[in-house]
């Protein structure tokens, strides 16, 4: 085919928010089957990969269309009829566009969940209404409560295998409420059915006693990251305009120190110094008193630059370059913040850590912390315990065991001590500031996702200290 | 106040896709941009010798813009690097020169040609040059010293690639080993690798082909005029619009007629093919991208057909 087959229906109107979203279940939970279907249903599949699948489905033997088909891309993954690794999916709708990272079901590859869910808006977990809630289930919502994924939805799938009956889906929605209680994650759960498309995309006639959203409107009207950011920009401008003083908790990772001098685009910028940087959190604007970290000296935001022209504010994910009113030595790793609230540096990190690594975490290794641009030494000086994943004390905290190292998998309580201080913060109030993860000082490979905890107010040893 | 207690406030009535849909809120291309300037910043801070892949394609051509944007207002400390199939459209090529000359940057050519003529790579039956990349690519990485190359690949492009890391490890042998990938977690990119490896950084993984067009259109990017529809002499050959070149020879039975076409990539032109189309303008191809019901590849690149995991062999080997 060569000319290209246009549909009068499609929409080319730009669309205005973006959702970053994960999915994960089981084996044969119908994951695969329910990324296919929302992909399908939103019109999200073109006709030569459309057609590949169809032709694929028919040399199996199978009939129709295997919509799992469309999203397994590795050679091993068709041959196995597993998925593997994370795939990333890109659709969107008239109201959104989203980012969807699909992550692989077996145990092995759990570590592919904490990937994407560490940059989800929302987490889609798939439960076998058959089967209900089982381990890998207790696994993916620890997961998401440890890294406090904002919203989760609990598609309970095959429901037509049920004959659409309601009580199998009222005790899982139980189970899953009390799980969700424990770990304080905000969850919705939908009953659908993945192959047939019922609450998918669209409602359900087969589910009369179900009045709630479809998985697509719930994808549709969660608040995203970047809409949350957003409003809290346009609050400050709100207090702004009326005098008064905005709430000003912000993070601004320094990534690269712009100094041009002889390799300035135009003679005007030889002597410009700007400290380049992805907003972490909150919004910053220009007249704020900044403190660099971990040196802890002060100045103040003279100017906040992009290659577009100068911002009065920036908000959580713009890119940005910041001039300061004095100057002081900032180098890529520091930290700017706000001052009111800035974290005192620590050279103590206790931390919970999702090990992705086949050797295990033992006392007195030595790993490399990287957080925001900062990599520094640590040596790791204490695992007090290893979650114990079926979740027997109903939170995270009460379902900690004793245990000496951590196997890949395993998530576990970590102290680490540092070799240079880290602004490093609570990941439960501070998702960006909160997060680090460690590497290989050897091969140089990723080992953990780490969530720093806060210290217990007179623990000693675990407190913040000031450098 | 803490972000989190300000985050609660915020019902999800106030934010949603109706509460937020004003012109402040922050659109698609905003968070692209911004993402993508991310990772420049982040792989170029972390490297020893950066390079920039770029053939004066679409989405090259945006990684380059993107660069731009995030040294500012210094030049792109960044090297470029164009394996040159020595298939490629004049129009191109010109238009790569151009490009470098007006940012002031350093271009380097990995000739393909050359390695041809000295014996080192030998033409293959069809013709095709994309699969001969690979050698020249990791001799110039190997001979240049780079460790970080920035490419312009997206995930949405082919399913392998869907599954490629931002930052993606390669070994000694340019070889990418899907099965053994790094975790990547929240926006914290891992650079690291050993001597003698490198890593391949892709600033456009979350963008799609429309996402890549829409910006070109707000950011009045120039590309190379073939992208746009224009008259040109075509024949049809294994479903493909082909333009005669001298790597492209008519066969039995073929001939070319006068039509008005476009090309959705410029790559190697003995087998890439043209669309026909009228959409001269980026409003038009935007429309046209939006409306489209083949993928970018499958309609008009002949390496990717070649079986149904032709890009993963490729990029196991070390190709883009």
């Amino acid at each position: 085919m060569t000319a290209l087959d246009l549909t009068p229906a499609a929409d080319a109107a730009p669309v205005t928010s973006l959702l970053r979203f994960a999915t994960a279940g089981s084996v044969d939970d119908g994951k695969s089957t329910l990324v296919g279907r929302l992909l399908h249903d939103t019109k999200s599949i073109l006709a030569d990969a459309y057609e590949a699948v169809e032709r694929v489905t028919r040399e199996r033997g199978g009939e129709g269309v295997d919509l799992a088909l469309l999203t397994d891309g590795l050679r091993a993954e068709r041959e196995q009829g597993i998925t593997i690794d994370v795939a990333y999916r890109y659709f969107s709708t008239p109201r959104r566009t989203f980012i969807l990272a699909d992550c692989p079901g077996h145990v092995q590859y759990t570590r592919n969940t904490v990937t994407g869910a560490s940059t989800a808006d929302a987490l889609v977990v798939l439960i076998d209404a058959r089967h209900g809630v089982v381990e890998q289930t207790r696994r993916h919502l620890a997961v998401a409560a440890l890294l406090r994924v904002p919203h989760v939805i609990v598609a309970v799938n095959k429901i037509d295998l049920l004959a659409w009956e309601r009580a199998p889906y009222e005790a899982i929605t139980a189970d899953v409420a009390t799980l969700a209680a424990g770990l304080g994650l905000e969850v919705t759960t939908v009953p659908v059915s993945a192959l047939l498309g019922d609450n998918v995309a669209t409602r359900s006639q087969n589910t009369p006693w179900y009045d709630g959203p479809t998985v697509l409107d719930l994808l549709e009207t969660l608040p995203s990251g970047d809409e949350i950011a957003a409003a809290l920009d346009a609050d400050g401008a709100r207090a702004v305009a009326s005098g008064a003083t905005p709430a000003s908790a912000w993070r601004l990772p320094v990534q690269y120190v712009l100094r041009p001098q002889d390799a300035a685009i135009a003679p005007e910028y030889r002597e410009y110094r700007g400290y380049a940087g992805q907003v972490a959190e909150g919004v910053v604007r220009v007249g704020d008193e900044v403190r660099v970290q971990p040196s802890g000296r002060r100045s103040t935001i003279a100017g906040i630059d992009t290659a577009d022209g100068p911002l009065e504010s920036a908000r959580a994910g713009q890119s940005i370059a910041v001039r300061l009113a004095d100057d002081v030595d900032v180098a890529r790793g520091d930290l700017l913040s706000s001052v009111a609230d800035a974290a005192l540096p620590t050279k103590h990190l206790d931390a919970h850590v999702a090990w992705l690594a086949e050797r295990p975490l033992r006392v007195r290794d030595r790993v490399l912390v990287q957080h925001g641009s900062a990599l520094v030494q640590g040596l790791v000086s204490g695992i007090t315990g290893v979650l114990d994943i079926a979740l027997p004390g109903g939170t995270l905290d009460a379902s900690i065991v004793p245990g000496g190292e951590l196997g890949l998998n395993d998530i576990g309580v970590v102290s680490i001590v540092l070799a240079q201080p880290l602004a490093v913060e609570d990941y439960g109030t501070h998702r960006r500031t909160g997060a680090f993860v460690l590497v290989d000082p050897q091969d140089g490979g990723t080992l953990a996702a780490g969530t720093a905890r806060a210290a217990e107010p007179g623990t000693g040893t675990d407190g913040y200290l000031s450098v | 106040m803490t972000s989190t207690t300000e985050r609660t406030d915020v019902s999800p009535t106030s934010t949603t896709a109706a509460g937020l849909a004003a012109p402040a809120g922050p659109t698609t291309l905003d968070a692209l941009e911004a993402e993508g300037i991310h990772i420049l910043r982040e792989a170029v801070a972390t490297a020893r010798k950066p390079v920039i892949l770029f053939s004066g394609g679409k989405d090259s051509v945006v990684v380059l813009h993107l660069a731009t944007k995030a040294f500012w207002p210094g030049r792109v400390p960044v090297e470029l690097l164009h394996v040159d199939t020595g298939h490629n459209f004049d129009e191109v090529i010109e238009f790569r020169n151009a490009t470098v000359a007006r940012l002031g940057l350093r271009l380097q050519v990995a000739s393909v040609q050359s390695y041809i003529d000295d014996g080192r790579l030998r033409e293959r039956p069809d013709g095709t040059r994309n699969p001969l990349q690979t050698v020249p690519l990791l001799d110039a990485i190997a001979g240049h010293g780079y460790d970080v190359v920035f490419g312009g690949a997206r995930r949405d492009e082919e399913k392998a690639r869907a599954k490629e890391r931002v930052v993606s490890l390669r070994d000694e042998f340019g070889q990418w080993d899907p099965r053994n990938q790094r975790p990547e977690l929240w926006s914290l990119y891992n650079t690291r690798h050993l001597p003698g490896q490198h890593v391949r950084v892709f600033p456009l993984s979350n963008w799609t082909e429309l996402d890549v067009w829409r910006y070109i259109e707000r950011e009045g990017i120039e590309l190379p005029s073939l992208y746009y529809a224009h008259e040109r002499e075509v024949f049809e050959r294994d479903g493909m619009l082909l333009t005669p070149h001298p790597s492209v020879k008519l066969r039995d039975g073929e001939a070319t007629a006068p039509r008005i076409v476009r090309y959705r990539t410029v790559g190697d032109a003995s087998c890439t093919g043209a669309v026909e189309s009228g959409a001269a303008s980026v409003a038009d191809v935007i429309a046209e991208v939006a409306a489209t019901r083949i993928t970018e590849r499958g309609a008009t690149r002949a390496d990717d057909r070649l079986s149904e995991a032709a890009m993963e062999d490729r990029k196991k080997e070390g190709y883009f």
